[in-house]
């Protein structure tokens, strides 16, 4: 790192503790706004900018908690000018963090677009993002004011896995948006063949701020693996809210564990983790793994003592496998039968052999898609069996215990 | 790791119908499921076994099977 950077980092650092980080701001979304809050990019060098982010520690806020510069490293050491493809399609209708974080702050992922291109050296840079009619202007309002008409905005499609790194890739090539067999994985060939960084807007934020203001502001937040903040859609009293948290908060701070049988974290292709073992985890890959879930994309759902989660689960397993792009065998097979018999269960109209069948095909369709959907269905559908399994026994005897039959989870797209 | 190259048997999922070709020419490495599509070992094909890889390859009819030198990134 050059002297000059650092300099740079040492005038300017905000509060390195202060929350919200990418959320930040005072109702001003506009380029004004932005640079009074954040000032222009340091002009630094590319390989400056790489070395900051590793040394940062981010990893990826998509969902997967890859380590950002090594990705990074990747994309710009592989043949030919690299794509840079911002990830806003947020598939995950559990998920409200990106539209809210690119609705209140889309200069800050700009600049992140514009810091990932620089380090890995792109020509071509591209952000993709659910067409809605807010996010279409605030965007096309931002790119406007920067004067930038270098980032293309594609619209994504509406879809679950429209999100998925190949699909992405396919979108942006001209495809219909479906997921592609992997290798090459796209950071080896990618949107029209050249190496590309598909990078979840909020990592995108992030690194803005890790080049507005150094790694070791990033880093006097969070846990020494697991380092900085991270954006959460909280649920509960039958609402959501996005907020963001230092890595590593108890969970019980973040959402309202009172009245709670289990907790949903990651999403729809998350964990069920029961009340007790919610309540003593913390927000961070370490610790949730600890109970077999990982913090995902942060979407985090109490499930209240008086609802039923095999209810829930079979409804969210109908939505996953109406999801599927019915391209890959054991996918198209697997996923539709598994949700037929869930939702059986969840009627009380499955059998001791209907249970066995939908233990029998979650081994059967995972690790055999193109993409890891069929895995991610398989982690919620096991999760429940497992924390849900009285519940399950209740349901093959034709009961189910819930009092409250609102939905908890949404089975619409 | 021996002298043999090592070739790691990829099945494209989107390309494959089920067609089931494969696993009769490769019962060793490849398994149909109940539904028709194959399974296979993860990892590095057995050195005896390639020659009959290679010919799995070249007879899928959708051409959904391939050989990767090295073991896939994942
Ligand atoms: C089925 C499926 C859906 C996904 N949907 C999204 C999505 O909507 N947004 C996203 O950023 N990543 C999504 N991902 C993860 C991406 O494949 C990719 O890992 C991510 O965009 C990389 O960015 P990150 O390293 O910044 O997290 C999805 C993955 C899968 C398997
Ligand atoms: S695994 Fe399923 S969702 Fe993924 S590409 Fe194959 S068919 Fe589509
Ligand atoms: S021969 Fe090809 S299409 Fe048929 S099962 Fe094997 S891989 Fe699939």
């Amino acid at each position: 790192m050059t002297s000059t950077t650092s300099r740079h980092w040492a005038q300017t650092v905000p509060g390195s503790t202060a929350l919200p980080r990418v959320l930040a701001g005072d109702g001003r979304r506009d380029l004004p706004g932005h640079l009074a809050r954040h000032g222009q990019l340091p002009d630094v060098s590319g390989s400056a900018l790489l070395d900051a982010v590793e040394a940062a520690g981010l990893s990826g806020r998509g969902g997967a908690g890859f380590p950002t510069a090594r990705k990074w490293r990747a994309v710009a050491s592989g043949a030919g000018p690299a794509v840079v493809v911002g990830n806003a399609a947020e598939g995950e209708p559990a998920s409200s963090k990106d539209h809210v974080l690119l609705t209140t702050n889309p200069h800050l992922v700009l600049d992140g677009v514009q810091v990932a291109a620089r380090a890995v050296g792109a020509t071509r840079v591209v952000l993709y993002a659910e067409p809605d009619a807010e996010t279409w202007a605030v965007l096309g309002e931002a790119l406007r004011e920067r004067e930038d008409d270098r980032v293309e905005l594609i619209a994504a499609r509406h879809a679950f896995i429209a999100g998925e790194e190949s699909a992405v890739v396919d979108a942006v090539s001209g495809g219909p948006g479906l997921p592609r067999a992997k290798p090459p994985r796209v950071f080896e060939r990618g949107v029209d063949g050249r190496p590309t960084l598909v990078q979840n807007v909020e990592t995108l934020a992030h690194a803005a701020l890790v080049a507005h203001y150094g790694p070791g502001w990033f880093r006097a937040l969070g846990t020494d693996d697991e380092p900085g903040t991270m954006l959460l859609t909280l649920h509960g009293g039958r609402g959501r809210t996005v907020a963001e948290a230092e890595i590593g908060t108890p969970l019980v701070d973040l959402v309202d564990l009172a009245g709670a049988q289990a907790v949903l974290i990651g999403g729809y292709h998350g964990t069920w983790v029961p009340a007790d073992a919610a309540r003593s985890a913390r927000l961070s890959r370490a610790s949730l793994g600890a109970v077999g879930a990982t913090p995902g994309a942060g979407v985090v759902v109490p499930l209240p003592r008086g609802s039923c989660g095999v209810v829930e689960t079979a409804r969210v397993l109908v939505y996953l496998a109406a999801q599927s792009a019915g391209q890959c065998g054991p996918c198209l097979n697997g996923l539709p039968r598994i949700a037929l018999v869930a939702e059986a269960l969840a009627e009380g109209r499955a059998t001791p052999r209907d249970l066995a069948d939908l233990r029998r095909w979650a081994g059967l369709v995972q690790r055999r898609g193109a993409c890891a959907h069929p895995d991610g269905t398989v982690r919620l559908l096991t999760s429940a069996l497992e924390v849900f399994e009285p519940e399950v026994q209740r349901h093959l005897a034709g009961r189910c215990s819930a009092r409250d039959h609102r939905p908890i989870l949404d089975g619409r797209s | 790791m021996g002298p043999e190259p090592t070739v790691e048997l990829l099945i494209d999922r989107t390309r494959c119908v089920g067609h089931g070709s494969c696993a009769e020419l490769l019962p060793e490495l490849l398994t149909l499921d109940e539904w028709g599509y194959p399974s296979n070992p993860a990892g590095p094909v057995p050195a005896p076994l390639q020659r009959f890889a290679r010919r799995a390859v070249g007879t899928c009819p959708v051409l959904a099977l391939r050989l990767a030198e090295q073991p896939a990134r994942r």
